[in-house]
């Protein structure tokens, strides 16, 4: 199984990124990049992270949730997580993600 | 290594086990240095609660010596582990660029890569996860982290 796979679906302004199994700085690098790419090219307004599949996120992923909140919040447009588990649910509480990010 | 304690003439044997590893700094070097770590300290038999902080509190660490230590430069991150009686202490170490003023680092929400995508929660979950951590840096020499943690603390 590939832990880095990363999925992103765009359903008319709508992008949902599916997350990997383990979030870290390595593979946010990617996730960045693309994500940028797609929300420009694609006139995203709604970015939507989906965590389901996630079981380990360390510091550098609240990072690009957090970039892509700012990004979004300059285009207009908004932010969510959805599906996130009991751990990662621990680590968007203690970083306060919960508190500008909605969980749908 | 073998230390004897002497409690009312019985010899108790405390056994500490040691391990070292040397990795280069590539990021994806990160998930290496934590599937080490879990399996290092998987015979003190941690409940995945204390798996998951232990391997956030080294994924921090790790990806420090990387992004602020090596920045844009390659080097060699060594990572310690000791297992004494249920208690581990990991020390990574770097011989990065070193932090200025590690009080100021260890901030929440402080980021030395302000351009970059980085939230400055690196030292926080350290902290929130490791029952005791030490920085000790020095500019142009490197920077070392000692984090200890206490397995089958279910005092709750």
């Amino acid at each position: 199984m590939d832990y880095s796979k990363v999925n992103y679906q765009v359903c008319e302004h709508c992008l949902i990124i599916q997350l990997p199994k383990e979030v870290d700085d390595h593979n946010c690098q990617g996730i960045k990049v693309a994500s940028e790419h797609i929300i420009k090219e694609k006139k995203i307004k709604e970015v939507v992270f989906d965590c389901s599949n996630t079981v380990f996120m360390d510091s550098s992923g609240i990072g690009i949730l957090l970039g892509r909140y700012k990004r979004m919040k300059e285009l207009g447009g908004a932010v969510y997580i959805h599906g996130e588990s009991g751990r990662i649910k621990k680590i968007f509480k203690m970083s306060g993600v919960y508190q500008i990010i909605q969980s749908i | 290594m073998k230390q004897i304690i002497n409690v009312e003439n019985h010899s108790i044997e405390t056994k500490t086990e040691n391990m070292k590893l040397e990795f280069d700094s590539y990021s994806h070097n990160e998930s290496f240095a934590r599937v080490v770590v879990s399996a290092f300290m998987a015979r003190l038999d941690p409940t995945i609660e204390e798996l998951e902080d232990v391997k956030t509190a080294v994924s921090e660490a790790v990806t420090n010596a990387i992004i602020h230590g090596y920045k844009n430069t390659y080097g060699v991150i060594q990572l310690c582990a000791t297992i004494k009686e249920n208690t581990i202490t990991i020390i990574i170490k770097d011989y990065g660029v070193g932090i200025e003023n590690v009080k100021q680092a260890m901030e929440p929400l402080y980021t030395g890569e302000k351009e970059s995508e980085r939230c400055g929660m690196g030292f926080a979950f350290m902290e929130a996860f490791m029952d005791e951590i030490e920085v000790i840096s020095k500019v142009n020499e490197g920077t070392t982290i000692i984090m200890k943690k206490t397995i089958g603390n279910r005092a709750v």
